[in-house]
């Protein structure tokens, strides 16, 4: 009956949506009187699970695992949910996790609410809150079935410290055919990503070209931030695919934004607009953008930014 | 090779988001409807298939009259033909369900959905949907190929990229790279005239369940004031983020 938890990892590493959708675990395990299980593939030490309110790890360790397969990983999380008779079972909003769930949903008969932002509402009808219309509306959507599996958003409900020792249990689940077979990764292991970012610093139109990107891409550094751009900067091949972010890009849920000679059009705000703190710079005082941010600079960002790299770096060495 | 391409029907990215009947319903008043721009990508990527591998392609929406003009758009781009489930699209489960009775009552070997639709948001269906008819599936697809039964595809990862080889029966949930965006094709007079004359099948929907509940809406708070910082303060700014943002 306890609630399951998917706990991602990273070649070992938990990454930090494993520990947010524990601690969202955790409370939903409150609010029905009962205890997390944590499935955790691969990972090293599943120690850390215990600080945030997991009571037992159910432990996989298997060759095959060794990279992420939606099929394999879904089945390997059922076969988990059935042992322990879960009502409710969470993930994340990772990329894997996406792709992993709705196979999920169907082979557990569960209702799935993805992009959840909130503790339930109530468990009696069961009552979530999740984002809608990119980010423009909330909706509170009751689920009925008689599984719940629930997509927790990235970095809205936050790390929630709950001491408890977990105890781990080794978990050998059967491993069904791949079907999917990975034939080549292209993946930039020195940089962090846009998902897991606690800072991003974006850049639009306005820098002009691509040769303008190195002071982003110092910033960037300074702050240990991702690199993002509006869509037609990746339209233009001044920046990969990958980095364009709103509403027909990747969504955005960071700490902080820092949007640079970016306008502010409605579809790249619905993309980016889960990030806590937005700061603005932009010539044009009547962009956009600033109705959306809670800091703005107008000005060139040609000497904005060198100046900010210079104070940021200042900042740092005296926070040392 | 027979393929289904899915078209969700959704309001188009400029529209004021609204709610009524007591924020139960959104308000579609003076709202456009346009194919969602994740589906476009996707039937895009189909008329490729068509073109050169002699492919055929039929669209296919589940929801009510209100969404044939988005299907007649897609047909105005150059798919063959459209079907459209006659019911109220309650939730992801339910549409994942009467999607795949019309991929297994028409045989088709690909069906190429959007990775998530704009309004609801749900990113489900084309995971649902392969799971349900027993399909392979490739979620955030950026790159397609297909050679007889055999799939090359290309899917966006956190931080990067992954190229995998998969069979037919394939779904994949598609987004931009599929193709570029200056590929999207614009009906001209020649696709709206033509596709009048194709079919547009109605059918109705299975007794299916849904598995979730829309009770309510709500809209975020007003946000407040954006704080400004003068060019030659910048200090400030570094300030502001470390004390009273507490994000550096
Ligand atoms: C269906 C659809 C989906 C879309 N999806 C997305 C999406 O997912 N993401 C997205 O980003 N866009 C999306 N768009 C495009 C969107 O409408 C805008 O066109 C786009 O976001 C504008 O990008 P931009 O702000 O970089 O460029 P612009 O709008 O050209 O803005 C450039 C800004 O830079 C400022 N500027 C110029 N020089 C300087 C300088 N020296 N210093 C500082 N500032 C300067 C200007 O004042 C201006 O505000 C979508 C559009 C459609 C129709």
């Amino acid at each position: 009956m306890s609630v399951l938890v998917y706990t991602e990892s990273d070649n070992g590493q938990f990454k930090k949506v494993a520990l947010e959708v524990a601690s969202y675990a955790k409370a939903v395990a409150d609010a029905l009187g009962t205890s997390v299980t944590a499935l955790a593939i691969n990972a090293n030490d599943t120690s850390i699970l215990g600080n945030h309110g997991v009571d037992k790890v159910l432990n996989v360790s298997n060759e095959q695992l060794k990279s992420f397969n939606a099929k394999a990983y879904a089945d390997v999380i059922k076969q988990a949910a059935e042992k322990e008779e879960a009502k409710v079972v969470v993930v994340s909003s990772s990329a894997d996790s996406k792709y992993l769930a709705p196979l999920l949903a169907i082979s557990l008969n569960a209702g799935y609410a993805t992009n959840v932002v909130e503790a339930p509402a109530s468990t009696s009808p069961f009552t979530v809150k999740r984002t809608a219309f990119t980010n423009k509306a909330f909706e509170m959507t009751e689920m009925s079935t008689d599984v719940k599996l629930i997509g927790v958003s990235n970095n809205s409900f936050g790390l929630v410290e709950n001491s408890a020792s977990a105890s781990s249990e080794e978990f050998s689940p059967s491993i069904p055919d791949f079907k999917v077979t990975i034939e080549s990764v292209d993946k930039a292991t020195d940089k962090v990503t846009i998902a897991d970012a606690e800072i991003v610093v974006s850049g639009g139109r306005g820098l002009k070209g691509p040769e303008n990107w190195g002071m982003i891409e110092e910033l960037a550094d300074v702050l240990g931030a991702a690199t993002a751009c509006s869509k037609p900067v990746s339209d233009l091949g001044w920046r990969p695919h990958s980095e364009h972010v709103g509403q027909t890009g990747k969504p955005v849920a960071s700490n902080l934004y820092i949007a640079i000679g970016i306008s502010g059009a409605i579809q790249h705000l619905a993309g980016i607009n889960a990030s806590k703190v937005k700061v603005v710079i932009n010539t044009d005082p009547e962009a956009p953008f600033f109705k959306a941010a809670d800091y703005g600079v107008v000005g060139d960002a040609f000497e904005v930014v060198p100046t900010l790299i210079q104070k940021l770096k200042e900042f740092k060495a005296q926070n040392a | 090779m027979k393929i289904l391409v899915c078209i969700s029907h959704v309001p188009d990215t400029t529209s004021k988001i609204n709610f009524t009947e007591g924020d139960t319903k959104f308000d579609t008043n003076g709202v456009q409807f346009v194919i969602n721009p994740n589906d476009e990508f996707g039937l895009t990527r189909a008329m490729w298939f068509k073109e050169k591998q002699a492919a055929s392609v039929t669209v296919v929406n589940v929801g009510g009259p209100e969404t044939e003009p988005t299907l007649r758009k897609a047909l105005a781009i150059g798919a063959d033909g459209a079907i459209r489930v006659n019911a109220h699209p309650k939730d992801g489960t339910f549409v994942a369900k009467q999607l795949a009775k019309v991929m297994q009552d028409g045989g088709y070997d690909l069906v190429i959905a959007g990775r998530e639709s704009i309004d609801y948001n749900g990113g489900m269906v084309p995971g649902m949907l392969a799971a349900l008819t027993n399909s392979n599936f490739v979620n955030t697809c950026i790159n397609l190929e297909v050679d007889g039964t055999n799939a090359k595809a290309t899917r966006e990862i956190d931080g990067g990229k992954e190229t995998v080889s998969t069979n037919l029966p394939l779904v994949i949930g598609g987004q931009k790279g599929l193709v570029e965006e200056s590929e999207l094709r614009i009906p001209n007079m020649r696709g709206i005239m033509q596709a009048r004359q194709k079919p547009l099948n109605v059918i109705e929907p299975t007794g299916d369940n849904g598995a979730t509940n829309s009770v309510k809406f709500e809209k975020p708070a007003e946000k407040g004031a954006v704080k400004l910082v003068s060019v030659d303060n910048i200090d400030e700014l570094v300030s502001l983020l470390h004390n009273e943002a507490k994000v550096i």
